[in-house]
């Protein structure tokens, strides 16, 4: 079957890149599909032959990256699964006439089978990379430390803060308390829908953190609804300043820092 | 993954900069790193004054969803403690500590397992997972 | 064991902390201090700790300690450099550092001690 499939290695590569283009046409040329089935062809063939121990490792490693790219390019998983089963089309109608070829293509076929179903975890690996790599731009996004004035920055926070997005705002401000010497930092959260224990032990533990590192923290943005829960929570917020927006806790700032904003004139 | 020795603050010392080691290498990061090696620190501490010294293993495991994680082993054959729940209370001390020792431990890690009998020595195990 | 050296500058102690910190060497530290404080009346402690990747619940303690022991003396500790990450994880680990006070790097701190901030 090996010396079947190298001595018609054009004919059926061919083939068997008509099939997968008619599956996906129009988002790669011909020539395209052809290079990357002839890469997969000459590995399979190398498999079939036994000839080395490196081809199995190769042909998967190739696989998985074609898998891979076909995920990020936004093929379907059923597309990217027939890229591989159409083989069995394309070889089929070549030997089917050759009786004695029947059994090995049955071998053949199976391993087919196997590669088919490697695309399938393959692909949906890189679906979940993709994914998270997402989320977690998505947070980066949604937490901009921005400055107000020389020495004091602030942390607008808009949506819902969990856990996890708790902890990259902590970071994030404390990097940026280091990195531009401030004396001040302010966590808005005018945005932020609802004030649970939770999302306090968080507020506060940031708090805790810009004070153990040497600087003064506000948080404002303090919403009626939001002031009635934190209290009726029995949360306490200690000595730490809270305002109703972010515009007093500028000018509280701007006081510590003994600066005053007065009108021209 | 060996057992390291621990007797002495040099050892304390070593066992930090083992798992400081092996958070880094497998993706933790540098804030988990720091929870993960001041979490050592604590434990090691305590196999070495409440314990009279004991063993440290460092190893490198994979979460069921293949996430791979640090996990710590402090072993010692010293006296043991009689109430667990009480040990693990913020403010609880044997010594002249701050008693945040093994509750504060806890708090920096993702799992933790403290085993103990009066007599039979103290085990505890953490693990830290990358995100 | 290592010693952790102390500078005096004017009036104040200068402590910059460049070694891993073993809980003798943190104790010894104490002692030191203690000693210098006495010896030269100095006003202020301003201890470096940028290069301290962990603070755990006993070195924290020892700090607090040397900010108690200064304020017997008349004196005030101010500890500069904290790394965030070790900031966060003394939050989680549930530790204040009571008895001194912090900033953000050394320049800070010699200004906070003068009055200046």
């Amino acid at each position: 079957m090996a010396d079947y499939l190298r001595d018609h290695h054009d004919k059926i590569v061919g083939r068997w890149s008509e099939l997968v283009l008619a599956q996906v046409r129009g988002r790669t040329s011909l020539d395209e599909v052809r290079r990357e089935l002839a890469d997969l062809y000459s590995l399979i063939v190398r498999v079939l032959s036994d000839a080395d121990d490196h081809a199995a490792g190769e042909l998967r490693a190739a696989l998985d990256e074609l898998s891979r790219s076909r995920a990020r390019d936004g093929y379907t998983p059923r597309e990217t699964a027939i890229g591989m089963l159409a083989l069995k089309e394309a070889v089929y109608e070549f030997v089917a006439d050759t009786a004695e070829l029947v059994p090995e293509f049955l071998v053949l076929s199976r391993m087919i089978d196997d590669l088919g179903l490697r695309t399938f975890e393959a692909y949906s690996a890189a679906r979940e990379q993709i994914i998270s790599d997402q989320s977690t731009s998505m947070l980066e996004l949604s937490t901009p430390v921005v400055r107000l004035w020389e020495g004091i920055i602030a942390v607008p926070l808009v949506g819902t803060l969990d856990s996890a997005r708790a902890q990259l705002v902590m970071e994030k401000l404390l990097d940026e308390l280091v990195a531009t010497s401030a004396d001040h930092a302010v966590i808005d959260i005018t945005g932020v829908p609802t004030v649970d224990t939770e999302v306090a032990q968080h507020l506060l533990k940031t708090a805790a953190a810009v004070r153990l590192l040497g600087a003064e923290c506000t948080i404002s943005g303090i919403r009626p609804q939001v002031a009635q829960t934190i209290v009726s929570l029995g949360i306490e917020f200690g000595d730490i300043a809270t305002k109703a927006n972010l515009a007093d806790a500028l000018a509280l700032a701007l006081r510590q820092a003994g600066m005053k904003v007065v009108p021209v004139a | 993954m060996n057992a390291v020795p621990i007797r002495s603050g040099d050892d304390v010392v070593r066992v930090r900069q083992l798992v400081r080691t092996a958070a880094a290498e497998n993706g933790l990061s540098l804030v988990d790193q720091t929870k993960l090696v001041t979490a050592a620190s604590e434990l090691a501490r305590n196999t070495l004054v409440h314990g009279g010294g004991g063993t440290a293993t460092v190893e490198v495991v994979k979460s069921p969803i293949g996430r791979p994680g640090v996990k710590l082993s402090f072993n010692d054959e010293g006296p043991g403690i009689a109430d667990i729940d009480l040990a693990l209370t913020d403010g609880w001390t044997s010594g002249s500590g701050l008693g945040l020792g093994l509750s504060g431990a806890r708090r920096l890690v993702d799992e933790f397992e403290l085993n103990s009998k009066p007599g039979a020595g103290t085990s505890v195990v953490v693990v830290k997972w990358s995100r | 064991m290592e010693r952790v050296p102390i500078l005096k500058i004017g009036r104040t102690l200068f402590v910059s902390i460049q070694i891993e910190l073993q809980d003798d060497t943190v104790v010894r530290l104490q002692e030191d201090l203690a000693d210098e404080l006495s010896a030269t009346g100095a006003r202020g402690v301003v201890i470096d700790i940028t290069a301290v990747e962990i603070v755990d619940s006993f070195i924290g303690r020892m700090l607090s300690m040397i900010g108690s022991i200064s304020r017997l003396f008349d004196a005030e500790t101010v500890i500069v450099g904290m790394r965030p990450a070790v900031a966060i994880t003394l939050t989680e680990l549930g530790l204040s550092l009571n008895g001194v006070r912090t900033a953000l790097n050394a320049e800070k701190g010699l200004e906070l001690l003068n009055g200046k901030a």
